[in-house]
């Protein structure tokens, strides 16, 4: 039986919390990890898994299933922590987080985990992954959509810029790309390494149909996911504005919190600014 | 004897396959009328795809295919294809999506283009992503019925085909069976493996030992990965040392595939020959293998040395 999706927008802020809470949990226990991106994708992450995407944790690979692709696959966690909350594993299983043998691996693996759809984790891949999949989905008239996440740093890769060419020209409307545009990447911010901006304008004249938000507002975040859902003959970008290190008041919009674990006295602080937010 | 190049009866392969498999896709990256996917996009226009000059945009949109249910052939030129190197180890080996990738134009077989265009490296690269067949043809019949085989299989696979035209090599009664060798000749002193483009002169290359009282064994090796190790273990057992020529790096390739085996299982003296560590350039495709001296002639003398060394 498919996933009962929501709109109440406390409910979904209610499911982002629990993802960052849970992302700082298993990070805090695995000692290493990403705390930055997973906390700024976690408000689109609930979004998708618990308000908009088609699903069914009971069956993973059910054909009619909506696919969510994490390409900047070291923001894994928030993922992780989604799909726990959903029912397709249980929570005790998080803190296994890349733990020898567990199937939480640092950055995704399809093959240990049903309910991911691919492995990812060098940058610059999952959304031609994602596109090949809107590809297949056009050929066979499925009414499955194709979501794809990817990062500002990420978008420095080449690949990406290939698969942005090519996403129009197949015209896949069922694949709806959310950019969340934290800011941060391991060795600064984005606009000190190398530069994007304006990234919205390079998706506009790629043809794609761009809509901007605040990726912390999840009233915009399902009223964009909605609109990419009427497009006629082109793919979406969402371009999601978000705070790399979301809710916890020392990592927010901290480079150094891209890829560093949180201590246990820092895990308390941050759980206790999450639990109130 | 018929003379094809293997990408054409690549390409004839492809619309086969096309008909026999309705979720066979085919993508290229502008080199469609090049590594002949032309051929299916002419029959089946909705199932192939043109990626333009993006190579690993197209692998890894072949992977997304792929995982839904679609079994989609990869064209470019093998340098090029395999160059994506990191794609294709994550997003179709790590990935485990059943993508075929095909690589043609290998080797300094080539000619004119030089070095930019030939793939020497690719058969080392392949080997090493866990999962991944690693399939050359030397001629028509093979090329055909590897195609067939990688629709069917279930995994990735990389498919090395030639721009020359090669010679039957195998008989009528031939059948291709993944990680196994086959023996086109019988011989006792030493064993000649090759592949691909050299596999035709390596059978000449036999004639020319025997005229000094060499008699050489011939062994054509199609699946390089998974390799047949008992073949490998036998002819050194039988012939007591092992001589390989391929039109691609002594690094990595098959020379090292049969050294890999010979040295775990069976240690005999092991000559490696091909392209020794060096880039290619331009030339003609024959000229090219006699420089490089990889043709009949540069086989046997180099096979010749490799005995008497071993023998003496």
């Amino acid at each position: 039986m498919a996933f009962e999706l929501t709109r109440d927008i406390s409910t979904l802020k209610s499911y982002a919390r629990s993802i960052r809470m849970n992302s700082i949990k298993m990070l805090t226990e695995a000692g290493s990890g990403h705390p930055g991106g997973s906390l700024s994708a976690a408000d689109v992450v609930a979004a998708l898994l618990f308000g908009v995407m088609k699903h069914d944790p009971a069956n993973p690979k059910w054909e009619q299933r909506d696919r969510f692709i994490m390409s900047k696959g070291h923001c894994i966690p928030a993922w992780y922590s989604a799909l726990a909350a959903a029912g397709y594993f249980g929570e005790d299983e998080l803190i296994n987080l890349r733990k020898f043998g567990s199937p939480l691996q640092g950055h995704p693996d399809r093959m240990r985990l049903d309910a991911l759809e691919a492995s990812t984790g060098s940058l610059g891949q999952g959304l031609s992954i994602a596109l090949g999949m809107a590809m297949a989905g056009k050929m066979d008239n499925a009414s499955w959509r194709v979501y794809c996440m990817i990062g500002d740093g990420e978008a420095q890769e080449g690949q990406i810029w290939e698969a942005v060419m090519a996403a129009p020209k197949f015209k896949l409307n069922n694949l709806t790309v959310i950019l969340d545009n934290n800011n941060g990447q391991i060795d600064g911010y984005v606009e000190d390494v190398m530069p994007l901006t304006p990234i919205d304008a390079k998706f506009r004249s790629f043809n794609w149909h761009v809509i901007a938000i605040n990726g912390h507002d999840m009233e915009q975040i399902l009223k964009a996911l909605d609109e990419a859902q009427a497009a006629q003959d082109r793919p979406t970008l969402i371009w999601a504005k978000t705070l790399k290190g979301k809710g916890v008041s020392f990592m927010e919009n901290q480079v150094g919190w891209h890829g560093k674990a949180p201590s246990v006295e820092q895990r308390e602080q941050a759980l206790v600014e999450l639990a109130q937010s | 004897m018929a003379t094809k190049a293997t990408r054409q009866s690549f390409g004839e392969a492809l619309v086969d396959v096309g008909a026999q498999y309705p979720n066979v896709v085919v993508m290229d990256a502008d080199l469609s009328k090049s590594t002949m996917s032309c051929l299916f996009a002419e029959k089946y226009p909705d199932r192939f795809f043109e990626f333009g000059i993006a190579e690993a945009n197209m692998i890894g949109a072949g992977a997304g295919m792929a995982l839904a249910g679609k079994i989609p052939f990869v064209c470019s030129f093998a340098c090029f294809i395999t160059g994506r190197f990191d794609t294709i180890r994550m997003s179709v080996g790590y990935t485990h999506s059943n993508v075929k990738i095909v690589g043609t134009h290998a080797g300094i077989g080539i000619g004119e283009d030089g070095h930019s265009q030939m793939g020497l490296e690719d058969i080392a690269l392949m080997r090493t992503i866990p999962g991944m067949i690693v399939i050359q043809p030397a001629d028509e019949r093979e090329t055909k019925q590897a195609v067939e085989f990688a629709a069917a299989h279930g995994g990735p696979v990389y498919l090395r085909l030639t721009r020359q035209k090669l010679p039957d090599v195998n008989g009528d009664d031939y059948k291709f069976e993944c990680g196994k060798g086959v023996q086109l000749a019988e011989g006792s002193d030493l064993t000649i493996f090759a592949t691909g483009g050299t596999t035709h002169h390596a059978l000449k290359a036999k004639d020319l030992l025997s005229n000094q009282g060499v008699d050489a064994r011939v062994v054509n090796i199609a699946s390089l990965k998974p390799m047949d190790e008992e073949l490998v273990v036998r002819c050194a057992k039988e012939t007591g040392c092992l001589f390989t020529v391929e039109d691609h790096s002594i690094i990595g390739g098959l020379g090292s595939a049969v050294a890999e085996i010979a040295a775990e299982k069976y240690p005999v003296p092991v000559k490696r020959w091909g392209i020794l560590d060096v880039f290619g350039q331009s030339g003609s495709p024959d000229g090219l293998y006699t420089e490089y001296k990889i043709d009949a002639h540069g086989i046997a003398e180099a096979a010749a040395e490799f005995y008497k060394s071993v023998k003496k």
